[in-house]
């Protein structure tokens, strides 16, 4: 049942990152990768980790794609901006090299032997609950990178700022 | 399940934390002081000169061995501080020229990209490793595309941003594999792990290894993931392109010699063969395509990737010899490119002015003392003694030699020999051509200082060069 689950999101999520990239339309685009994220959250839910899944869908369907859609509806893009290629025949050494990409992949996953497990195993997430264990790690073990992690949201919110705030022409001189 | 909880040693992290603090003061100050905006660099300098202290003192193990404070660490975040102070020295009238305003966030931004590159110097735990390298890409991308008006700022900002995020998905990637392959991401545990149990033949593991790679390899410049570099380096602001030409790079130095040789020495037979042909590639590309070009950001942008393969060489023997000699390249580098961006950011005006080879003309007639630095910078990018370039070059040069990479070496001294033409070209344009048009000098007493400290550098390290090689095999000999 779970393998059959894993199967069913991964081709949906597959297929839906091929449609989300060849739209022409990039609200379409924007749309497909909604569903393509709910399908994301079912992989957390396969998990154990109903709290990851839960963040995916509120925090990646709920404000991310809705940031995307205002800037996309903010700047108006009408039709694509084509540009010649940079490398002749790029298309054919595109595909051979994803060829050749995909076979290092299969080579490198075929002989995978999986790594010890940490403290947290499946039945203990599920007796503590994963919202707890989660936050457990995050504010003890992992409090360092937590804290990083709010300075990198600083820097965007600076960066941004920096960047996008209209400056007051009639001062130029 | 343990509930108690132990705060976390926090003391080596003391000078990372003040730099956040400097960092977001500056940000609040940009609304409160709305006159005195010279204010902005004065605190920005004196807060990175208090770190350096700091950091010149700071010792020992943080946040339960995620964060590691040793000589390794603080020999690289000193290169960083000096960079920020030097970036720092340029900026303040060079923003004025240009005519970009937010000082505060210009400022502060930087600050936080010094941070992230302290972070990743010290990391031992691969989250917090991405997280510093995350850090310090978003604030040197922001700062790129800081000069809103500039289109080749806003296209720099973009192609830098777009390929570094790249980089990021191949970094994290690269390490999905290693967790699944370990378990862990503290770096001493994958250690461990290595030596433990044989995971060497486990190919998933060296996968993830080859990805991290690729993506360190961007973050150096190291062909062939060298593609934005000279753009990104033409667009960004001058100072911004020397910050950016020195400080990232040491970062990645640092993080790159740190795995390479505390986390995966066993892994050594895989990678060397990889890295040969990526720094063979480096070289020829950086030093073959830097002789085309006609701005001289470009030039330095083509030569910065050149020089990353030269400091590459010292990584490839895996012997401490060599990462002390890479180290010790990079400190180098720092004020022989600096002071050459100096140089840029002295003869720069408002547009392409400044820019285009063809500006240096009779340099040497209208502005000597100018060109005299220029002449000293190229001589030592190039490696003349007796400036510090040809010590540095020198020890790398040894390093590989020592450890039998002789082919190396031979193709790296040809490759030097090729770089010859484009430094020089300035130099003669310099003194060998007369002056075309008349070109402004901007002076400034910070950008005073920061040429004097650069070719103080240039020379003293030129002219006695044991103390700091000697300094350098210590941190890492030890």
């Amino acid at each position: 049942m779970v393998y059959l689950l894993f199967f069913y999101f991964s081709i949906v999520v597959i297929g839906l990152a091929y449609k989300v990239i060849s739209a022409k339309n990039p609200v379409h685009g924007v749309l497909t990768m909604l569903a393509l994220f709910f399908h994301m959250a079912g992989f957390y839910l396969l998990l154990n980790a109903e709290f990851l899944a839960a963040v995916q869908v509120i925090v990646y369907c709920g404000a991310i794609l809705v940031l995307y859609l205002f800037v996309l509806f903010l700047v108006d893009i009408k039709s694509e901006v084509k540009t010649g290629p940079f490398i002749k025949n790029g298309a054919k050494l595109a595909i051979l090299s994803s060829i050749l990409l995909l076979l290092t992949f299969l080579r490198g996953v075929k002989n995978f032997s999986l790594g010890p497990h940490g403290h947290f195993t499946i039945e203990r997430v599920q007796e503590i609950t994963h919202t707890k264990a989660i936050g457990q790690e995050v504010f003890t073990t992992y409090i360092l990178p937590f804290e990083i992690a709010g300075l990198i949201l600083l820097v965007a919110v600076i960066g941004g700022l920096a960047l996008a705030k209209r400056e007051a022409e009639g001062k130029e001189g | 399940m343990s509930n108690t909880f132990l705060f976390p040693v926090v003391s080596p992290l003391g000078p990372e934390i003040f730099l956040a603090a400097v960092a977001c003061c500056l940000v609040i100050f940009d609304s409160l002081f709305k006159e005195q905006r010279n204010i902005f660099p004065v605190i920005s300098i004196t807060g990175a000169t208090v770190t350096t202290l700091m950091v010149a003192s700071s010792k020992g193990l943080g946040f339960s061995g995620m964060y590691n404070v040793d000589g390794f660490s603080v020999f690289f975040k000193i290169i960083c501080l000096l960079a920020l102070i030097f970036t720092v020295l340029m900026s303040h009238n060079h923003l004025k020229v240009l005519g970009v305003k937010r000082e505060g966030e210009y400022y502060s931004l930087m600050l936080f990209a010094c941070i992230g590159m302290m972070v990743m110097a010290s990391a031992l735990d691969l989250i917090v490793l991405y997280l510093g390298l995350e850090l310090m890409a978003l604030s040197v991308y922001c700062l790129v595309g800081i000069q809103k008006k500039d289109k080749r700022a806003s296209e720099a900002a973009i192609k830098y941003f777009l390929l570094g995020a790249f980089a990021s998905c191949l970094f994290l990637f690269g390490l999905s594999y290693i967790y699944g392959a370990t378990g862990t991401t503290s770096l001493p545990v994958v250690t461990s792990f290595l030596t433990g149990e044989g995971i060497k033949s486990n190919p998933a593991f060296l996968l993830g290894l080859g990805l991290v790679l690729i993506a360190f390899s961007f973050k150096v410049a190291a062909a062939p993931f060298h593609m934005w570099t000279p753009d990104a380096y033409e667009g960004a602001m001058t100072p911004v392109t020397g910050f950016m030409s020195v400080a990232p790079k040491a970062a990645g130095f640092a993080a790159l010699s740190r795995l390479l040789f505390e986390a995966f020495p066993a892994l050594h037979g895989n990678w060397v063969l990889p890295f040969e042909i990526m720094i063979f590639l480096t070289m020829a590309i950086g030093n073959i395509t830097a002789i085309s070009q006609v701005s001289i950001k470009r030039m330095l942008a083509y030569s910065s990737i050149a020089h990353a393969g030269y400091a590459l060489l010292g990584l490839l023997p895996g012997t401490a010899q060599g990462v002390s000699a890479t180290m010790n390249y990079l400190f180098i580098y720092l004020f022989m490119n600096m002071g050459a961006f100096a140089v840029i950011v002295l003869l720069q005006q408002k547009g392409l002015a400044g820019e285009r080879l063809e500006d240096y003309k009779g340099l040497a007639k209208s502005h000597p003392v100018a060109a005299g630095l220029m002449l000293v910078f190229m001589f030592s990018l190039t490696g003349i003694p007796p400036t510090a370039g040809f010590i540095g070059k020198f020890n790398l040069f040894v390093a590989a030699l020592n450890a039998g990479y002789t082919g190396m070496v031979i193709w790296a001294v040809i490759f030097s020999a090729i770089s010859a033409y484009f430094y020089l070209r300035v130099v003669m344009l310099m003194y060998m051509h007369e002056p075309q048009k008349e070109v402004a000098i901007v002076r400034s007493g910070a950008l005073s200082a920061v040429l004097v400290m650069t070719l103080a550098g240039v020379l003293i390290i030129g002219i006695y060069p044991n103390d700091l090689l000697h300094l350098a095999g210590m941190i890492f000999g030890k």
